[in-house]
């Protein structure tokens, strides 16, 4: 039975990495960079959610939904302040830049907020459920993180695959230059991106923290590198595979701290990652890269 | 006469030479303002870690602008070299060894050390390429420090116990002493990390990369980069030359964690210290001194220790300016508008020198 409560435990925090690992996949697939201020997006999400609700008294749902709204606007603001002037020059500025930003936001936080930890309540006020005479209880907050995760999911990939929008993304994220001369608006298929993947990062980010509700400036930056890692898992760029990736990192992070080592739960990820990544270089569902001479 | 040889010499030595010069100058400046009682503690302090950084700097600089990988595991190999080399000195500390020889022999450790792992990392890892590679790296890096974290060796008279549960799974007997402490490290270890062992060790790590990059093998390596399939048609063996590169980077790191370690009384494996974010700020050093440019990493790792210190006086807004100069720099350095506006000025300054000359 305790098997089964690690194992959704697991779940419930894949899910989380899930829909943090979207945003990265989606914006390397399309900008062909990395994020690393994603992480800190949701930190910023968080405090949103955790001002309106604990210091203006705010109803949950509203100040997730501003949260949202708040997160949006910042993704697309860091977008055109740091990335676009830098769009044509080598990826590692970008990256560079991208640390800069995510500097700047732990440190814009840190002056905010202040340093202390916040405690979070939990935005998500349903009774656990308890099965098999009370030995497994499913928290209210593992159930609507599952659900919350695969309703995305679906939701992303119809909206790839049905809308015109989405279909822009795809053809920039396979030639940008090619679908620039087919008609699609390039600058703004790229916000359109920042903008979805920094709103699941608020989502995202107010799950995380009802579920270990621990709020810092630095909240974001750990579970950012480890959904990062979750969308490298998965084959970088491909949605299913950062649902796959975010999933089976929380799984294997979960049952690693129960059964072998609760210091060592960080590295038998990262060791699991690299076992991956050695037997398929690209990741779970990554297309192979072809070499051209 | 001097102005001659000068100007005949090739240019990447007389490149060389300028580097060597800054570092010395630098040296010689700092001892000056050291002895005439002009530089305040608290910069004094930095003098070491800004060594460090710049020697692995350097490391990550070979990695990155000769090998064209980029690595976020640095601070891994970091970690290895100053924990195997304070294990060393903690070991010797009563064997009556001299003191100066004791530390070049941990140096020389923590070197091997690294650049061994550097080799069993570089095997697996150097198969991928690009964003995968950086982040299995990143990955290996984090596996070093959390399982430093769980290390326990200790010393009886039985030889050496080690264990990764926890302290009393050693079973040392009574006079025994704890080496690695799990978490808390290594206690007490004698401080030997002087400003100019720094010096020392930075001088002798740019040497390698210098001679490394102007040899054959450089230039294997290099071909490489620019075109991994090209140089394997011309005969390049790449998965040796790759390791080399990548163990001699991880090595020059090790170099860095050595001379940290000692420059701390307790050595511990914090995120702080060994975690990815050391690994992102050493690549920050790098890319803002210029990808493939040694002196340029050094001056970026001076300016950027030293921006926080010299900021002190704005207190809480400090990073906050950091992290703000950081993104206007690379604005400036990187964004085609800018480098586009940059040429326009240089040209409009330059040709009327060229005017005044004819």
């Amino acid at each position: 039975m305790s098997f089964i409560s690690y194992l959704l435990n697991g779940i419930s925090l894949g899910s989380v990495y899930a829909i943090i690992a979207l945003g990265y996949t989606m914006v390397y697939g399309i900008a062909k960079m990395l994020n690393f201020a994603h992480g800190d997006v949701i930190m910023i999400g968080c405090y949103i959610v955790f001002t309106l609700m604990t210091g203006m008294g705010l109803n949950p749902l509203l100040s997730i939904l501003l949260a949202i709204v708040g997160c949006t606007i910042l993704g697309v603001c860091i977008e055109k302040i740091a990335y676009k002037p830098l769009r044509k020059a080598t990826p590692l500025a970008v990256l560079i830049t991208a640390i800069g930003v995510s500097y700047f936001l732990q440190n814009f936080a840190l002056l905010l907020f202040g340093s202390d930890t916040k405690s979070f309540t939990s935005v998500v006020q349903m009774e656990p459920i308890r099965l098999a005479e009370g030995r497994l209880v499913i928290s209210g907050v593992t159930i609507v993180t599952v659900i919350l995760c695969i309703v995305i999911v679906i939701a992303l990939v119809l909206f790839t695959k049905k809308t015109r929008a989405g279909q822009a993304m795809l053809a920039v994220s396979e030639d940008k230059d090619a679908a620039q001369l087919m008609g699609v608006n390039v600058n703004q298929t790229i916000s359109l991106t920042f903008a979805i993947g920094s709103g699941l990062a608020a989502v995202a980010g107010v799950l995380l923290c009802s579920a270990y509700p621990t709020l810092s400036p630095y909240t974001g930056s750990m579970p950012g590198i480890k959904a990062f890692t979750a969308a490298v898992f998965g084959g970088i760029g491909s949605i299913p595979g950062a649902f796959i990736g975010g999933l089976l990192l929380g799984v294997i992070e979960i049952l690693g701290r129960a059964y072998i080592s609760s210091q060592l739960s960080d590295a038998i990820v990262f060791a699991v990652l690299i076992l991956v990544l050695l037997i398929k270089p690209t990741g779970i569902l990554g297309k192979p890269i072809h070499e051209k001479v | 006469m001097k102005k001659f040889s000068l100007k005949n010499m090739k240019k990447t030595t007389k490149n060389n030479l300028i580097t060597y010069a800054m570092v010395i100058v630098a040296f010689a400046v700092v001892e000056f303002m050291v002895n005439g009682g002009m530089m305040s503690s608290l910069m004094q302090g930095l003098l070491v870690p800004l060594c460090t950084y710049s020697i692995v700097a350097v490391g990550l600089n070979l990695c990155v602008g000769y090998l064209g990988e980029l690595s976020l595991g640095h601070a891994g190999f970091m970690c290895v070299g100053a924990f195997s080399s304070a294990f060393f000195t903690k070991y010797m500390a009563n064997s009556g060894m001299n003191e100066t020889l004791r530390f070049v022999l941990a140096l020389i450790i923590g070197v091997l050390v690294a650049a061994v792992f550097g080799c069993l990392i570089g095997i697996p890892v150097l198969r991928l390429r690009g964003d995968y590679l950086a982040i299995v790296t990143l990955a290996f890096g984090e596996i070093i420090k959390n399982v430093i974290n769980v290390l326990y060796v200790g010393r009886d008279s039985n030889g050496i116990h080690l264990s990764i549960r926890d302290k009393a799974s050693l079973n040392l007997e009574e006079d025994g002493e704890m080496i690695i402490d799990g978490a808390k490290g290594i206690s007490r270890i004698s401080r030997q990390s002087t400003f100019v062992a720094g010096v020392i060790i930075l001088l002798i790590a740019l040497f390698v990369v210098f001679h490394l990059v102007n040899s054959r093998t450089g230039r294997a390596i290099m071909a490489i980069r620019d075109n991994r399939i090209a140089a394997e048609s011309v005969g390049v063996n790449i998965t040796r030359y790759k390791l080399l590169a990548f163990s001699i980077s991880a090595a020059i790191a090790g170099a860095g964690g050595v001379l940290y370690a000692h420059n701390l009384s307790t050595l511990t494996a914090l995120p702080a210290n060994f975690g990815y974010n050391m690994s992102i700020m050493i690549l920050v050093f790098v890319v803002l001194g210029g990808i493939g440019s040694f002196r340029g990493s050094i001056i970026a790792a001076v300016i950027l220790t030293m921006l926080p210190e010299v900021l002190r006086g704005l207190s809480d807004y400090r990073m906050l300016i950091y992290s703000i100069v950081l993104i206007a720099m690379m604005l400036f350095n990187w964004a085609p508008a800018s480098i586009e506006w940059r040429q326009r000025i240089s040209k409009r300054l330059f040709h009327k020198n060229a005017e005044e000359v004819q």
